[in-house]
C-alpha cells in the first residue's frame, strides 16, 4: 500500500505524511515527493478568497453585534452605518475634496522627501566629502522624533499646507536616504571592478553598476517612507487642518460620529494598501532581473 | 641611454600605455620601437607587497603579440596579483609594466551585471553606436553559442553559459591582450573540455596575446604556446609547448612536459596520481 502511494502519478493527492517504506536492511526510505510537496488540505477556493474570509467573518460578527444592540453607535458604528456615512459624504463631495487634500499633501511631501533622500544618498555614497558632510549630519537629525517637530514646524510655516508637507518630507527623507546609501555602499566591488576593466568611465560606472545595484535598497526605503508618510499626515491633519481625512475625523469626534471616524480609518488603511501595491508594482518592474523571467 | 621603456619607470604611468610603435614616446626611439614591435606585455622588476609580505618580488616577463602564455602557480603564489596589475586594477605595484591599450579580463566568476540582459552585458562600455555594438555583441554571443540567450537575464544562465557570456564580453572588445584568471575553475569537467575547444578556436581566430592563469597543468599544456611557473614571487624558466595543434595526450612530449611542470610546482607525478614532494 505504501508502495502504491509512493509510485502514484504526481496528479494523485499527496499522502498525508511522507510514506515510510521499510527497507530490506538498514534505515527506512522516505518518499522524496512528500517532503517538498505542500501537505495542506485542498480547499476548493482560491487563496485570496480564503484569506478574505477571516476579515469578512469579523465584519459580519461586528454588524451582528450592532444589530442586536450590543454596541452603542456612539462607541462604535456598525459596518453598515460606516458605509452609509461614506455614501453620504461621497454624495455631498466632502469625501472627495478631503481625500484629495490628504493625497496632495502626501504626494508633495513624498516627491520632495524621496528626491532629497536619493540625492543625499548619492552624494554620501559616491563622494568622500559627501560622506563626511552628509552622513554624520543625517545620522544626528534622524534621531529627532518627527512628530516632536510639529510645534516648531507650525511656528515656521503657520497653519497652511506647508507644515504638513514639511512633516512628510522629514518623515520620508531618512528611510530613503539610509536604505539607498546602504544599497550604494553594498554594491559588489567585484562587479565594479569588472565594469572598470570594460573601460567604463566614472559616470558610466555610476549609471550602469552603482545605481542599479542600489535599487533594491531604495525600494526598501520607499516602502518605509510610504508607511511613515501616512502616519505623519494622520496626526498632522488631526491637530491643525481645515481639510483632509484627518480633519474630517477630528470634526466627527466633536459630534460622536463614530461612523465617520471608522470611515476615516478605513480610508487610511486602503491608502496604505494602495501605496504598498504601488511599491510592489515598482519592484516587479525594477527587479525583474532578480527573478530572471518577464512574466508575472 | 634613454630608451622608451625607461621613460615610463613609474608603474602607474606605464599602465594603459599602448606599446604601439607609433605611440609618440616610443616612436621617438627607433631602436626601442623595433624591440617592442612584437611585444604585447613587458614587465621588468615587477614588485608588489601586501603589508610587508612581498608577493611579487622582481618579476620579469615578456609576452609576444598573439602568444598564448599559461601561468601556473600554487594557490597564493601571486598569479591573480600579477594579472590584476596587467589589467590595470592595481595602482600599487612598483617596477615597469607595459601593456596594450585594449585589454580584456575574464575572472573565475563571470561577474555579469545581474540587472543587465546578457547582450547588454556583452556590449557594456563599448564605444561605438548602439546598433553597431549590438550587432557586434550578437556576433560574439553567436561565436560562443549563446545567441539564443542574448535577451536572458544573467541569473537564468548556467555556470558554463555565464562564463561563455563573460568570454564573449571579453572578445567583443577585440583585445590585444586577453587576461584569463582561472576562467574554467568553477566548471565541471565536461563543460571545461568544451570551453577549452571554444577558447582555442576563438584565439586562433582573433589572435590576441593571452595570459591564462590556471591551477591545472593539463589545461596549460592543452592550450598554451608557452608555460611559466610562478614561485616565490618570480617566474621560473619558460616551458615551450612543442606539440601538434590538437595536443594529443598520448604524445610522449605531453607526458614529459606535464611531469616537468608538476616538478616545477613541487609535485611529483607518480603513475597518474600526484604526490606532494618534500
Ligand atoms: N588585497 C589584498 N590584501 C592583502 N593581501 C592580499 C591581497 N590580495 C592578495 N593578497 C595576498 O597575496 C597573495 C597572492 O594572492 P593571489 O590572489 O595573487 O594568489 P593566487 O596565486 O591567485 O592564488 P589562487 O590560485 O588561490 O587564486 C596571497 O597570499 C594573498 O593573501
Ligand atoms: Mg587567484
Amino acid at each position: 500500500m505504501t508502495t502504491a502511494a509512493a509510485l502514484a502519478p504526481p496528479s494523485a493527492p499527496p499522502p498525508a505524511a511522507p510514506s515510510v517504506r521499510p527497507a530490506e536492511d538498514g534505515a527506512p526510505l522516505v518518499d522524496a515527493a512528500g517532503l517538498s510537496r505542500p501537505r495542506r488540505p485542498r480547499v476548493p477556493l482560491p487563496r485570496p478568497l480564503r484569506r478574505l474570509a477571516g476579515p469578512l467573518i469579523l465584519v459580519a460578527l461586528w454588524q451582528l453585534a450592532g444589530n442586536l444592540g450590543a454596541i452603542d453607535s456612539r462607541v462604535l458604528a456598525t459596518p453598515g452605518q460606516v458605509l452609509s456615512a461614506g455614501w453620504e459624504l461621497a454624495r455631498t463631495g466632502e469625501l472627495a475634496s478631503n481625500l484629495l487634500a490628504s493625497l496632495a499633501r502626501v504626494a508633495q511631501g513624498l516627491v520632495i522627501g524621496v528626491s532629497l533622500g536619493v540625492l543625499l544618498a548619492v552624494l554620501a555614497g559616491l563622494f568622500r566629502l559627501g560622506e563626511d558632510l552628509v552622513d554624520s549630519t543625517l545620522q544626528v537629525l534622524r534621531s529627532l522624533p518627527v512628530l516632536g517637530l510639529l510645534p516648531l514646524v507650525i511656528i515656521w510655516f503657520g497653519v497652511g499646507e506647508e507644515p504638513k508637507v514639511a512633516l512628510v518630507v522629514f518623515a520620508t527623507v531618512f528611510p530613503v536616504y539610509l536604505n539607498t546609501y546602504a544599497g550604494i555602499r553594498g554594491v559588489d566591488s567585484r562587479l565594479v571592478e569588472s565594469a572598470r576593466v570594460l573601460g567604463l568611465s566614472r559616470v558610466g560606472l555610476i549609471r550602469h553598476v552603482v545605481l542599479p545595484g542600489a535599487v533594491p535598497g531604495f525600494l526598501v526605503g520607499l516602502r518605509f517612507a510610504l508607511t511613515s508618510s501616512w502616519l505623519v499626515i494622520i496626526i498632522a491633519e488631526q491637530l491643525n487642518a481645515t481639510s483632509g481625512i484627518g480633519y474630517l475625523m477630528n470634526q466627527a469626534q466633536a459630534w460622536y460620529r463614530t461612523d465617520i471616524i471608522v470611515l476615516g480609518l478605513l480610508i487610511y488603511g486602503l491608502l496604505g494598501l494602495g501605496a504598498d501595491a504601488v511599491v510592489r508594482l515598482l519592484e516587479r518592474r525594477l527587479l525583474r532581473w532578480r527573478r530572471g523571467f518577464d512574466g508575472n | 641611454m634613454t630608451t622608451a621603456t625607461e621613460t615610463t619607470t613609474t608603474a602607474t604611468a606605464s599602465i594603459a600605455r599602448a606599446v604601439e610603435p607609433d605611440t609618440a614616446g616610443v616612436a621617438a626611439e627607433p631602436a626601442a620601437a623595433a624591440g617592442l614591435a612584437d611585444t604585447a606585455v613587458l614587465a621588468r622588476d615587477l614588485r608588489r607587497s601586501f603589508a610587508d609580505r612581498e608577493v611579487l618580488g622582481g618579476l620579469d616577463l615578456r609576452i609576444r603579440r598573439g602568444e598564448f602564455l599559461a601561468l601556473l602557480g600554487r594557490s597564493g603564489s601571486g598569479k591573480s596579483t600579477l594579472l590584476r596589475a596587467m589589467a590595470g586594477l592595481d595602482p600599487d605595484f612598483t617596477g615597469q609594466l607595459l601593456v596594450p591599450q585594449r585589454r580584456s579580463v575574464v575572472f573565475q566568476d563571470p561577474r555579469l551585471q545581474p540587472w543587465k540582459r546578457v547582450l547588454d552585458n556583452v556590449v557594456l562600455g563599448l564605444p561605438g553606436s548602439r546598433s553597431e555594438n549590438r550587432a557586434q555583441g550578437l556576433a560574439a554571443l553567436t561565436e560562443v553559442g549563446l545567441a539564443q540567450h542574448a535577451q536572458a537575464w544573467p541569473v537564468t544562465l548556467s555556470g558554463g553559459e555565464a562564463q561563455r557570456a563573460a568570454l564573449a564580453r571579453a572578445l567583443v572588445r577585440e583585445p590585444e591582450l586577453l587576461l584569463l584568471d582561472e576562467p574554467f575553475g568553477a566548471l565541471d569537467a565536461l563543460t571545461r573540455i568544451r570551453m577549452h575547444g571554444l577558447l582555442r578556436e576563438l584565439c586562433r581566430r582573433h589572435r590576441p596575446a593571452v595570459l591564462l592563469v590556471t591551477h591545472d597543468v593539463d589545461e596549460a599544456v592543452l592550450l598554451a604556446d608557452r608555460v611559466v611557473v610562478l614561485t616565490e614571487g618570480r617566474l621560473g624558466p619558460a616551458h615551450e609547448v612543442r606539440l601538434p595543434a590538437e595536443r594529443p595526450r598520448s604524445h610522449p612530449e605531453f607526458a614529459a612536459l606535464r611531469a616537468a611542470l608538476l616538478a616545477a610546482l613541487g609535485v611529483l607525478a607518480e603513475s597518474g596520481s600526484e604526490v606532494e614532494a618534500s
